[in-house]
């Protein structure tokens, strides 16, 4: 929450009395001042704890899960990453879905696909690997990365998927531009053009991994909206790469040789959407950081311009303007898709809400004990 | 001595240390004891020496000045890349097991004249709860887990330590710590040392080296941080829990004490009087990577389906 933190005692109140000592009176303990006649039951604290967040035009229809924490602080800690990651893990998607539509285009004769999709994926990789360093706290230690192989860590196993990526997309990304400019290159140009055919399927059989890990990246922590969605977020982020790659080649590519690119799209956004929807209803509790504050946002425009780009594709994929904007809609609906998530991970670990609740129902569901409501779940 | 600094489990782990520790499993051949901390917050009194002497000790810099976060007598906060001791203080209106206090109204601190708010029955039904926080040092830790540099490594005591001269700040043990502890330090890198890279408490590590006690523990006035082999510790808190409840103070609990939990047990664990997240722990912590295989298992899924679909894009009709 980015409110600062209320002056609020150690406890919300718990109205369902599992420990009577502890209520009613619990939430105005510890508030210098605060002992005047205030509500005996406490209701009003869990207001003041929870104030401003995603107050607006949201009324709750069954009150808020109530629980216990310190002072309303996190439990865990969110990611100090910013946009440079949801921003990779867009480009990372589109990266990999041109560099397959590139080597589709490259062996059934579709050369404007495989020119525009090999300098799509260049370009993606490049500013990816920007944005990765970038994001390092010591940018110069970049290549500690290459330290170790560790299958614990979804971060090395990445750097090393996208150490396999780039050496493909860059020998096929740099034919494409080398042939686009006016010289010859002689012999280091002849053997730029002969090694961007294999260069290119190399990349393109790696590809489907740079653009999957990235859900294991997010996944593979106690973020609890990233790690409660493990089961799905793999499939949402490969049909958002789909997607996206496929509305960007509708774009570059004349809409005779895009029909694979549209194909792939449709395929990819209705994976998405589907896999978004199954996603929603097995995530539990943290769920609600998808449809609330920035990430709320995001999600409703992720959906919906994925869907009108999908929608334009079938009807009128064939008409170079509806291409062009239902390509635009895809790739919007995918930029929407990384973001929302993962804003909706960083808001579930600023709040000791998602990762309080989740634990103490298992917890007393182990021992045995009656389970508390989870009101607000 | 060999190090392995890929950490437990260079391939997939099983997510419970060998019966020789979490060092063995980090290939540590000739090692001590499992080092860690019991810290039995029965017997602490909130004086925060462990926290000034962490400091003083490791060279940890400032988390803050004078800042009062109106939360009792902590204006400390939270655990974090520049408090790797935290103590936590909880107010609240309940007796603590069958002290009587003699105490008309000892009250709650408030503005108001004491005894004109409260009911008599609850006049003396007052504690205060302190707790001093730390790194777990899990048996199983997420942080180390998914260090992609190594810079995070298990040393011979059992404990995880960051080396700062290899971490490079990618900052993915942040969110991967189920207890929030470890953290990317901020600042101006001319005054402040080990900026942009991950820092937390090392258990002492130098001083381990030396056969020393963690400044902590050292400078415990109460003893309410222990410092030990681990097993020695686990059975030194289960007698004091019995002893504890036969004296009546039946909320006292262990935390983070059993092998079999989340992150197959602490390396510092606690004995409490209330429910964890009372103290800002989570009740019920578990391992991220114990879903890893899982979660490797579908995003394959995931690529494979995605090769098969571009595939077929390509197959089919000729546009």
């Amino acid at each position: 929450m980015s409110t600062p933190n209320p002056p609020g005692g150690p406890t919300t109140p718990n109205p369902t009395g599992r420990d009577d000592a502890r209520n009613p009176t619990a939430g105005r303990e510890g508030v210098p001042g605060s002992q005047g006649p205030g509500p005996r039951t406490g209701e009003g604290r869990s207001g003041g704890r929870r104030r401003g967040r995603g107050g607006r035009g949201e009324q709750a229809v069954v009150p808020d899960a109530t629980f216990t924490s310190y002072y309303g602080r996190p439990v865990v800690k969110a990611s100090p990453w910013e946009a440079d990651i949801p921003a990779y893990l867009f480009l990372g998607g589109v990266a990999a879905g041109s560099s397959l539509l590139a080597a589709g285009g490259d062996l059934t004769g579709r050369p404007a696909v495989r020119r525009a999709g090999r300098i799509a994926a260049l370009g993606a990789l490049a500013v990816s690997f920007a944005a990765l360093v970038h994001d390092l706290g010591k940018p110069v230690r970049f290549v500690n990365m290459l330290r170790v192989i560790k299958p614990t860590s979804p971060m090395s196993v990445g750097t090393w998927i996208l150490s396999a990526y780039a050496p493909g997309t860059a020998l096929a990304g740099a034919a494409e531009v080398a042939a686009l400019l006016p010289w010859s290159f002689g012999w280091p140009g002849r053997l730029l053009r002969a090694s961007a055919r294999p260069g290119g399927i190399a990349a393109a059989v790696i590809a489907p991994g740079v653009a999957s890990y990235t859900a294991v990246l997010l996944t593979d922590t106690a973020t609890p909206a990233w790690h409660s969605a493990y089961r799905e977020l793999p499939f949402v982020f490969v049909g958002s790469a789909a997607a996206a790659a496929g509305g960007l080649s509708m774009i570059t590519a004349p809409t005779a040789q895009a029909g694979p690119a549209r194909r792939l799209a449709l395929a990819g956004a209705a994976t998405e959407l589907t896999a978004e929807t199954i996603m929603e209803r097995s995530m539990g509790l943290s769920e609600e950081t998808l449809r609330t504050g920035t990430a709320g946002t995001l999600m409703r425009i992720s959906k919906l311009s994925t869907a009108l780009g999908a929608a334009g594709t079938l009807l009128a994929g064939r008409s170079r303007v509806a291409a062009v904007l239902s390509g635009l809609a895809l790739l919007t609906g995918s930029v929407c898709t990384r973001f929302g998530i993962f804003h909706a991970g960083q808001a579930s670990a600023r709040d000791p809400k998602y990762t309080v609740v989740p634990q103490r129902e298992r917890l007393d569901e182990r021992d045995g004990r009656p389970a508390q409501d989870p009101a607000g779940s | 001595m060999s190090l392995a600094d890929t950490g437990p489990g260079t391939g997939l782990p099983g997510f419970r240390a060998g019966a020789e520790g979490p060092a063995a499993d980090a290939g540590w051949t000739d090692r001590p004891a499992r080092k860690g901390f019991f810290t039995d917050t029965s017997i602490c009194i909130g004086c925060k020496a462990c926290e000034v002497a962490c400091k003083e000790w490791n060279g940890v810099p400032q988390d803050g000045l004078f800042e009062l976060l109106g939360s009792s007598y902590d204006n400390t906060g939270a655990l974090g890349a520049s408090t790797w001791r935290h103590v936590a203080f909880v107010e609240q209106r309940k007796p603590l097991g069958g002290q009587r206090t003699g105490v008309t109204d000892l009250g709650m601190p408030a503005f108001d004249k004491p005894g004109a708010v409260a009911d008599p029955d609850e006049r003396t039904d007052f504690r205060w709860l302190m707790s001093s926080d730390v790194c777990k040092h899990c048996t199983n830790a997420a942080c180390l887990d998914v260090c992609p540099t190594g810079a995070l490594f298990r040393t011979e005591f059992g404990t995880v330590v960051v080396q700062p001269d290899v971490c490079n700040g990618c900052g993915y043990c942040v969110p991967a710590c189920p207890y929030g502890v470890i953290e990317r330090r901020e600042g101006d890198a001319a005054h402040v040392p080990n900026v942009g890279v991950a820092q937390k408490c090392t258990l002492c590590y130098d001083r381990l080296r030396e056969d020393q006690t963690p400044a902590c523990a050292k400078a415990c006035p109460t003893e309410s941080i222990q410092f030990g082999d681990l097993d020695e510790l686990r059975q030194r808190a289960d007698r004091r829990v019995a002893a504890l409840h036969e004296q009546g103070v039946m909320d006292a609990r262990l935390y983070g004490n059993d092998p079999d939990d989340g992150v197959g047990g602490a390396g510092a664990f606690f004995l409490l009087l209330d429910e964890p997240e009372t103290y800002g722990l989570p009740p019920d912590p578990v391992v991220t990577t114990a879903d890893l295989p899982s979660m490797w298992r579908r995003a394959g899924l995931a690529a494979a389906g995605l090769l098969a679909a571009a595939a077929v894009a390509f197959v089919g009709r000729s546009r």
